[in-house]
């Protein structure tokens, strides 16, 4: 299982109730159903996905999150997860919104933009930046609107929601991020972890 | 009719009020069971057929000789395993496949006909829930059933919440749409526009309206196909010629595929329970029941839900089964989706079709697992 999903499983206590919010295949749902007792749901746009989903025993919704989440009521879950796909909405901000609506509390994760590999990338070689969390090239990526961890900080303060904990991942390594580190794990996070709440 | 032979019947002594106000009691459900119950009675599966289906859900059924109508599904090492788990199917009432139905006799030995009280969707589960008792089962494994079965399904779980551990309604919905009784209503003028209908009573005026029938079955059997499914196997073909006849013979394969269709239909099928059994699921309004919100319906059970729905079904379309989705996620209910990609129209969940029959398998099976 990838580093990510094991920070993001130690950010939810057991017997908790979770959303996925484009689970994919499933493998943090799973490891949450069987680890932590998680009382989980997924939402997964991809039909293929679901049906991975399906024969691991999960449940799982097809749908979009940015039409589909609506239908859940306010504070239906303990925390909403979205991994690495805030930047692939149209509309990134309503779909903040939705989550922490839906959740008590949300787990995002966001590919940070700037991390000093992708700038590195993009200062000698003049090309989008092309890593192992941006994997695609510009003209087929599914990410619409790219940030930096100091970005999505400064823009879920300018919003008023609450950061509970923000980790910055790199590698194996994952450390906490504050206001007086933004700007060193800027730089060397490829990944942005935020514990939010509204 | 059918012959008795061959037709498992449960005589239910109990009464059953139904919607329409009278009571029945003393009828008869035909049934059939695949697999075999275990000790612990805990892998019952309560199937739930559509407007012309019956019992034999599988293998070869007795009165028509051809493959039961849920063949794909379910079976030994099917999606639903008869190796694995015990198959109930019972003919809803207002059928012709032995269940109490317009074919049967009055008190006064009289054939109902349209004396027959008009049923619901609500009065054929409560029916068919008497099969519980006859088993002696406490709680089934699962419910499950496509397009009228699919009412059925969500039907029980409404009525008894919690007699399921698992609920599929498959390519459905939660209330008949103004286009789904148009449909239904252009098969019964058909029927009752047959001279032969007789105002019902055909069997004993020795006629029998198989025109109009055979072509509520043509006009149906188009709703269950999508436009791409009868291009691609129709198109524009003609029927054993070379050219067009320049008359009114079935001069395209798909006229004479319809009337292939229409004309077995006929001979298994009673058209008094044909007008019976439509008018059950223009009926069916499960919001309405509800005072308009269907989450109601569901409010007191806790059992897992399962929606299946096909991309090319324009009958019971993605949308409306997503409404059932929708109202189960409002009330925080167990529930998953999946919309699987089919040309082959609303029949798909009849049919081979592999995305369906894995996500049911895999469903079954690993919600029995977690048992």
């Amino acid at each position: 299982m990838k580093n990510e999903f094991q920070v993001i499983a130690d950010l939810i206590e057991k017997d908790k109730k979770v959303l996925d919010v484009g689970c994919a295949d499933g493998t943090l749902m799973k490891f949450l159903k069987e680890n932590k007792n998680i009382n989980i749901r997924g939402l997964e746009i991809s039909k293929e996905k679901v049906q991975e989903c399906i024969a691991k025993g999960l449940t799982v919704i097809e749908g979009n999150a940015e039409k589909d989440l609506k239908q859940f009521p306010d504070k239906s879950f303990d925390y909403v997860v979205l991994s690495q796909t805030l930047q692939a909405f149209l509309n990134p901000e309503l779909v903040l919104d939705e989550l922490l609506r839906v959740g008590k509390k949300a787990i995002v994760t966001i590919p940070n933009f700037g991390y000093w590999k992708v700038r590195f990338h993009l200062l000698f070689k003049g090309t989008m930046p092309i890593t192992k969390t941006l994997p695609d090239e510009w003209y087929n990526t599914p990410n619409l609107h790219m940030c930096t961890i100091k970005d999505f900080f400064h823009f879920v303060k300018s919003k008023d929601i609450k950061i509970f904990k923000s980790l910055a991942l790199n590698n194996l390594n994952s450390s906490i991020i504050n206001e007086s580190n933004l700007g060193v794990k800027n730089l060397f996070a490829d990944l942005g972890i935020f514990l939010i709440e509204k | 009719m059918n012959t008795v032979k061959n037709i498992k019947t449960l005589i239910v002594k109990k009464p059953l009020k139904l919607d329409c106000g009278k009571t029945i009691k003393d009828f008869p459900i035909a049934y059939e069971t695949y697999g075999s119950l275990n000790s612990k009675k805990d892998n019952a599966i309560l199937v739930f057929h559509a407007l012309t289906g019956d019992q034999f859900v599988t293998g070869i059924n007795p009165i028509t000789n051809k493959e039961g109508w849920w063949s794909y599904a379910v079976g030994p090492d099917k999606a639903i395993d008869t190796n694995k788990y015990f198959v109930i199917c019972s003919n809803v009432i207002g059928g012709c496949m032995g269940s109490y139905g317009p074919s049967h006799k009055d008190l006064n030995q009289k054939i109902f006909g349209t004396n027959f009280p008009v049923i619901t969707i609500n009065d054929m589960v409560n029916a068919q829930y008497n099969l519980l008792d006859h088993f002696g089962i406490n709680k089934l494994f699962s419910i499950a059933g496509g397009s009228m079965g699919g009412m059925q399904v969500l039907q029980f779980i409404s009525n008894f919440p919690d007699k399921s551990k698992t609920v599929i309604p498959i390519a459905t919905t939660s209330s008949h749409s103004a286009q789904n009784i148009a449909f239904n209503e252009l098969g019964r003028q058909a029927i009752t526009a047959d001279s032969n209908w007789k105002e019902g009573n055909y069997t004993s005026n020795d006629t029998n309206p198989g025109k109009g029938l055979a072509v509520a079955r043509m006009a149906a059997h188009i709703t269950y196909l999508s436009k791409k499914g009868l291009q691609e196997k129709f198109g524009r073909n003609l029927q054993e010629r070379e050219d067009l006849k320049f008359g009114f013979d079935a001069d395209f394969q798909i006229e004479s595929y319809l009337r292939y269709q229409g004309s077995v239909f006929v001979d298994r099928f009673d058209a008094n329970s044909y007008l019976y059994i439509t008018r059950a699921m223009d009926y069916f309004d499960l919001a309405k029941q509800f005072r308009g919100n269907l989450s109601e319906a569901f409010i007191n059970t806790k059992a897992k839900f399962f929606i299946i729905s096909f991309t090319s079904d324009w009958l019971y379309p993605t949308q409306e089964n997503k409404d059932i989705v929708i109202a189960l996620n409002s009330i925080g209910a167990d529930v998953g989706f999946v919309e699987i990609e089919s040309d082959k129209g609303h029949d798909s969940f009849l049919l081979d079709v592999p995305d369906f029959l894995n996500a049911l398998k895999n469903f079954l099976d690993k919600s029995y697992e977690e048992n």
